[in-house]
């Protein structure tokens, strides 16, 4: 039974890989439709037809993870959304905003109010990348919980400089990868726009994720797992692997954006799941009290409700897996084209 | 400020606002679906045209209930971390399979659904909706289950000790003994048919609002009169369960907390057989009888807890002050809910002996308009008496909620309150003003075969 836990922590890190890659592209379409849609309404409307039909569907995965973390471990869940208070109800309120955004922009047939709401859904779609990558960097670098998990800093040492370049680097990986999908959606002049921004964003996108897994490694010091099991380095290689293809199918001429698309998603599973390993046994890392982490030992459920739960989610998970790509499928007949 | 106390006024504006959604959620995708079937099975186009009015109120409605959901699950482990961790080996399972099972299944067929109409053939079509449907039922039987342990705890075991009064000590844990008794727990089923019972009930007076309006206008005549005939049919069947599902789970209620049932009826001292009393005003103070008793109806009460009309009823006396759930807002939002569902059956009823003249009236349908807040009310009310009569306890006779808050500084959460309540105050104010925009528009054109 020792094993469930470990199951269940790699499971955690890939529900929040999946979350990342799904969400990431609709949060990247969002942030650029006031970039890229400036000109008419028919690409506006065009890059929310996109989106349209998978946003929420990508945000059960964020249900989902959520849940996982709750289920599975959860006094890690307790101290880690309680110590996150004030990020955390900004990061609600921003997806609250961009899903309120997706459905009311289209309801009136007004030019001024659905421009509001692209922006608003830009905005929180930018807030909500951010405020992921801020907290997912102030988990590999630990919090400051003192020994009894209590946690000791404030919002203004969360926002280090490391966690802001995690920030940053989410907003811009989503960036990318949300132009990426774009391109492989629609056709014209907006298929040319969004090439052009995922072309230009991925040098930037490249750079902070190279400077990001050095500073994760070597400063947050990650590095302990993989200098243990230097298996594990496979995780990062194949990562750094991905992202390299992505970039690759992406610049070659004619592009190939399906597959950018496949091996960049892939990258962002991998990204998380090398940051998740790296923390492990710990779910959340002390930078205080060692003894004040949180890691599978002691924060996870019991044997019993872990088994359920992995039966649970063993059937239930390749199901939703197979309907989510079957909707996909039949949804997306063809590229969308905002000309007419 | 106790951040206790403002961490229930934000869970407390979080679930009654995310329950503005939810029961027209449950309600109205069975009734799009029967719509849509049967434009399936016969080919009429009216259906169609049913089915796509309905719906566009539904996606307005289903968004406002995912994004008011989503900061539900997570305030839990930012505003209860001790109750997160105390009892998350058996409630979080419950979220969890929840997301898994149900959330996944409704946020894919809804899109399917909405974007689907020409993408897909007319039975994947319908297939959607139904899956819709089922998934809201799916969803809301996991939450309530959830709820229901906190109500009336199952199943568990506790890791470590116990405090002298049998309460959870700090530290110490719930964990899962019997999955089974967490599923079969009755309080949880008991509420789960109420609860879903009385959505359809908002379902079916929602359209005969809408449609009323309609037929007072008189437009569109033929078509809302189908619209209001389905409606009519699932206010007059649910309105009826739901008061029998509602007998049942005060039965429930009497047997697992009786202290709540106490409170429900402002009734302080124990009695065999005992009364219902027609007027009652609770005290102003901190004195143990009521201001105001009389108009008894004899044994009315023990029938309620038991179905005998000579069973003995706890008053609240029998609890200790410190046990004891507030009395004015729990026997309040009972009292008023009960008016409002023996009205919501007396109007089904009249509706029913009306219904085919229903084009023909006039005045009268303004009635039907005037009702649509009424269900919402009388929903939000049930749940009134459900979570305050369950205070003192977030889980019941274990773990006291003024122990079961969060580490976080008042002031953090006096902020998320005061932006929660502001956003979603206009939230609310721009959806209902998009719904009803949605309600008063025509259905779009259907050529009759």
């Amino acid at each position: 039974m020792e094993y469930l836990g470990d199951i269940w922590f790699v499971l955690w890190a890939v529900l929040w890989g999946i979350y990342f890659a799904l969400d990431g592209y609709d949060f990247g379409i969002s942030m650029l439709v006031p970039a890229l849609g400036l000109g008419t309404e028919k690409e506006r409307d065009t890059m929310h037809l996109v989106t349209g039909p998978f946003w929420d569907g990508n945000e059960a995965w964020l249900i989902a993870a959520g849940g996982v973390t709750f289920a599975a471990f959860p006094t890690a869940y307790a101290v880690l959304f309680a110590s996150l208070y004030t990020p955390l109800m900004l990061l609600l309120l921003a997806l609250i905003l961009r899903g309120i955004a997706a459905e009311f922009r289209h309801q009136l047939a007004d030019r001024q109010w659905s421009r509001f709401w692209d922006w608003v859904s830009a905005g929180s779609s930018f807030l909500a990348a951010l405020l992921l990558g801020v907290a997912f960097s102030n988990l590999f670098r630990g919090l400051p919980l003192d020994g009894d998990s209590l946690f000791q800093g404030n919002i203004l040492n969360l926002l280090h400089p490391y966690a802001l370049l995690g920030g940053l680097l989410f907003v811009l990986m989503f960036v990318v990868h949300g132009a990426i999908y774009l391109a492989s959606r629609v056709t014209g002049d907006l298929e040319k726009k969004a090439r052009l921004a995922a072309k230009a964003a991925w040098p930037l996108f490249f750079l902070s994720f190279l400077l990001y897994v050095v500073l994760t490694f070597f400063w947050a010091g990650l590095s302990k797992n993989y200098f243990e099991a230097p298996l594990l380095l496979g995780l990062p290689v194949a990562c750094l692997v991905a992202f390299v293809a992505s970039g690759h199918y992406l610049y070659r001429s004619g592009g190939n954006f399906p597959a950018a698309f496949r091996y960049s998603g892939l990258g962002i599973i991998l990204l998380a799941l090398t940051g998740v390993m790296g923390m492990y046994p710990n779910l959340i890392p002390s930078r205080l009290d060692p003894l004040g982490a949180l890691t599978i030992q002691n924060s996870a459920s019991t044997p019993k409700t872990l088994l359920i739960m992995l039966v649970v989610a063993l059937i239930f998970v390749p199901l939703v897996i197979a309907y989510q790509w079957w909707s996909h499928r039949k949804l997306t007949p063809e590229k969308l084209n905002p000309e007419y | 400020m106790d951040p206790v106390i403002l961490s229930r006024l934000q869970f407390a504006l979080a679930t009654f606002f995310h329950f503005l959604y939810v029961p027209l959620t449950l309600g109205l995708a069975p009734y799009i679906a029967v719509m849509e079937t049967r434009y399936v099975k016969t080919g009429q186009e009216i259906y169609k045209a049913q089915a796509k009015f309905w719906g566009r109120i539904f996606l307005i409605n289903f968004a406002l209930g995912v994004v008011t959901g989503i900061t539900l699950e997570f305030q839990f482990g930012t505003n209860w971390a001790e109750y997160s961790k105390g009892v998350g080996d058996i409630f979080g399972s419950l979220l969890a399979i929840e997301a898994t099972m149900a959330f996944f299944l409704e946020s894919t067929f809804i899109a399917v659904w909405a974007f689907g109409w020409d993408k897909v053939s007319p039975k994947t079509h319908l297939t959607a909706i139904w899956l819709v449907a089922g998934a809201g039922l799916i969803s809301a039987l996991w939450i309530l289950l959830a709820n229901g342990f906190m109500q009336n705890p199952v199943g568990y075991q506790v890791e470590g000790p116990l405090t002298a009064n049998g309460e959870l000590a700090a530290g110490s844990r719930l964990v899962l003994d019997s999955f089974t008794a967490v599923l079969t727990n009755p309080y949880g089923w008991a509420m789960y048919a109420h609860t879903v019972l009385g959505a359809l009930t908002l379902c079916g007076f929602l359209v005969m609002g809408v449609s009323a309006w309609h037929l007072f206008l008189r437009k569109n005549v033929e078509f809302f009169h189908t619209s209001f005939k389905l409606g009519l049919c699932f206010a007059l069947t649910f309105s009826i369960l739901s008061a029998l599902a509602g007998h049942q789970l005060g039965q429930i209620t009497a047997k697992y907390q009786p202290a709540k049932l106490a409170a429900m009826e402002s009734q302080w001292e124990t009695r065999q057989p005992a009364p219902m009393h027609i007027l009652v005003i609770p005290p102003l103070d901190d004195s143990e009888e009521n201001l105001v008793e009389a108009l008894p109806l004899p044994g009315v009460l023990s029938f309620m807890a038991t179905n005998h009309f000579d069973s003995e009823v706890k008053g609240l006396k029998a609890f200790k002050p410190e046990d004891r759930p507030p009395v004015w807002p729990v026997y309040l939002s009972f009292r008023l809910m009960v008016g409002l569902g023996t009205l919501f059956i007396l109007a089904a009823l009249l509706a029913t002996a009306f219904r085919h003249r229903i084009p023909e009236l006039k005045y009268s349908l303004l009635l039907f308009v005037l009702m649509i807040p009424l269900p919402y009310l009388a929903l939000e009310l049930g749940w009134t008496v459900t979570e305050v009569g369950r205070q003192p306890w977030v889980v019941y006779d274990l773990l006291r909620t003024s122990l079961a808050g969060s580490p976080v500084d008042w002031y953090q959460i006096a902020a998320s309150l005061a932006v929660m309540a502001g956003v979603y105050t206009l939230l609310t104010i721009l959806g209902f003003y998009l719904m009803g925009k949605a309600a008063l528009r025509d259905p779009a054109p259907w050529a009759a075969k």
